[in-house]
């Protein structure tokens, strides 16, 4: 199919739709509302349900109803939306059924605004909801990916029995690229054996995420966090930009991503050896490519749109063997390359430490510019 | 190669169309190409703004501190980005609308009254096309004709009345001379 110029809100429903979403259930917040927008025309159109819930909660305890038939199902939101979806979230991955969220993140924390942020990362990737669980994380950085990764969601959400979600922020939902969206499939027709569709005097079926018995939910708790090892196994999913002869390297997810690739690419103009790790899943985290990155370069610098939350990630892998810098900017505020190529140029020049926290001496540094 | 342009204006003045516009005219020449615009809590006869990206290779950042040019439709928007035009690029400024002159001596400018032409072609509200073609006519970005093609191939067609006075307005600006006097 051709190429369309096309806003990410947009590509994610209609792609979404094509990858046979059969009920959508949300409610409307910037930067996140022509998601639903598109859906509330093309799903009537194409007989499918669409409901503007009372609220996110509304929209989350649909959307976990829903999903307990076995059907496609989603929902999306902006960052105080997905807040209030945490509780239905805990209880979706604790009945261990499929379910797709798409947060398009906002600056924070609060109402805070609408510009775009990485600041949901901790939420998103490391809990939120309660309890023992995790959720698969995808975060594209351009509009086709979003894109490719939303019916690969749907896949995964369903191979796994787990909740994927697709961590966007408000500049890929307002921009506009050209993406080639996959052709229309057809609506799933099997049932999946767990899921609960009336028995019609058959033997009944429950699902739930009650268990009152301990022992009884270790043994679930077990099962959770073996499906989570074998997606650390399969799912893991990064782009590499100039790693080969990288004597430094980058690592940055989403917008923070693509923004940094711009400086990656001027460093390079100035013979720096500098190279561009970008995660496409944030969970399960690349840790395997960060391993073996850690055994060849100088240094890494992680950038985000957030006050350093991968960071703990690439902490945990890099574990202090090499020195690890940080900048980000905050609040929906969007850095420029030319800052992120400020902080490679530091790399390069300044003297490298493993000693103290990157996050204090990005702070020293921000403090001075934004006071 | 990558080009950058910020067109920026009154919210009305067809702002992020010329940008929409000059990014369906990059898809259609197989280049890549992001538009992006601004989206805060606007309010009717605020300011608008958009970036757009033409680039041979995959894009990095869609924001751009220091673009290869600048459609300026107002004086709000020269004040704001008049700084920040590359050395050596082109800053397309709306006579019509500014009263100040341009203080950069090493950048293009060229400074077009571009309400008054429009109002010559018949209205006021193609002003937008005569800036973006009086940016065609002095950077090298992406074809006139190119983008007469795009205009024809993604107007609504509620809008395709309206096609032939785009086109003019277009003509009109790329042929612009900056050396013609200005008008304040």
């Amino acid at each position: 199919m051709a190429k369309e110029l096309i806003k990410g809100n947009t590509a994610v429903a209609e792609a979404a739709l094509r990858a046979g979403l059969e009920a959508y259930f949300g409610y409307p917040i910037t930067p996140q509302t022509e998601l639903l927008e598109h859906l509330s025309a093309r799903m009537p159109e194409l007989g499918r349900p669409f409901v503007q819930a009372e609220s996110e909660l509304g929209a989350i305890n649909m959307v976990y109803g829903a999903a307990c038939t076995g059907k496609r199902v989603m929902t999306s939101s902006s960052s105080p939306g997905v807040s209030l979806m945490m509780e239905g979230l805990s209880y979706i991955a604790g009945t261990e059924i499929p379910a797709v969220l798409v947060d398009v993140v906002r600056g924070g924390p609060g109402l805070g605004n609408i510009a775009p942020a990485q600041g949901d990362y901790n939420q998103i990737v490391h809990g939120g909801g309660h309890g023992d669980y995790h959720m698969i994380v995808l975060a594209p950085a351009s509009v086709q990916e979003a894109v490719d990764m939303t019916g690969l969601a749907f896949d995964l959400a369903e191979k796994y029995r787990y909740i994927v979600t697709i961590l966007l922020d408000g500049s890929i939902g307002q921009m506009m690229e050209p993406a080639e969206l996959p052709p229309m499939q057809p609506l799933k027709t099997d049932v999946p054996d767990w899921a609960v569709r009336g028995t019609n005097g058959g033997e009944k079926r429950v699902l739930t995420s009650i268990n009152l018995d301990p022992p009884a939910q270790e043994v679930m708790n077990l099962r959770l966090m073996k499906r989570w090892q074998e997606i650390e196994q399969n799912e893991v999913r990064y782009k590499e930009y100039f790693l080969d002869d990288a004597e430094y390297v980058v690592v940055g997810f989403g917008t923070a991503g693509r923004i940094a690739l711009s400086a990656v690419r001027a460093a390079r103009e100035k013979g720096i050896k500098v190279g561009l790790l970008r995660p496409i899943t944030v969970a399960p985290f690349p840790k395997d490519i960060l391993e073996e990155l850690t055994g060849k370069v100088k240094a890494f610098l992680v950038v985000e749109m957030n006050s350093g939350m991968m960071l703990e990630d690439v902490r945990l892998v890099v574990r202090g063997r090499k020195p690890v810098e940080f900048f980000g900017r905050m609040g929906g505020v969007v850095p420029f390359p030319d800052e992120i190529l400020t902080e490679i140029n530091q790399l390069v020049e300044g003297l490298l430490t493993t000693e103290g926290h990157p996050r204090d001496r990005w702070l020293a540094r921000l403090e001075k510019t934004i006071g | 190669m990558q080009k950058e342009v910020i067109i920026s204006g009154f919210g009305g003045q067809g702002v992020l169309f010329i940008g929409k516009l000059l990014a369906y005219t990059g898809l259609d020449e197989d280049k890549e190409v992001t538009w992006i615009p601004s989206y805060g809590p606007e309010m009717r006869g605020g300011t608008a703004n958009c970036t757009v990206v033409v680039s041979d290779e995959e894009i990095g950042s869609p924001f751009v501190k220091n673009p290869t040019a600048v459609i300026a439709m107002n004086l709000p928007s020269l004040d704001k980005y008049e700084d920040m035009v590359k050395p050596g690029g082109v800053l397309v400024v709306n006579a019509s609308m500014v009263n100040r002159s341009v203080k950069r001596d090493d950048i293009k400018v060229v400074s077009i009254p571009a309400n008054d032409i429009a109002e010559e072609l018949g209205s006021t509200r193609s002003a937008n096309m005569v800036m973006l073609g009086a940016l065609l006519g002095n950077l090298e970005l992406l074809s006139l004709d190119a983008v007469e093609k795009a205009l024809e191939k993604h107007m609504p067609q509620r809008q395709q009345k309206f096609l032939e006075g785009n086109k003019q307005a277009l003509r009109r600006g790329a042929a612009y001379e900056v050396s013609e006097p200005v008008m304040a």
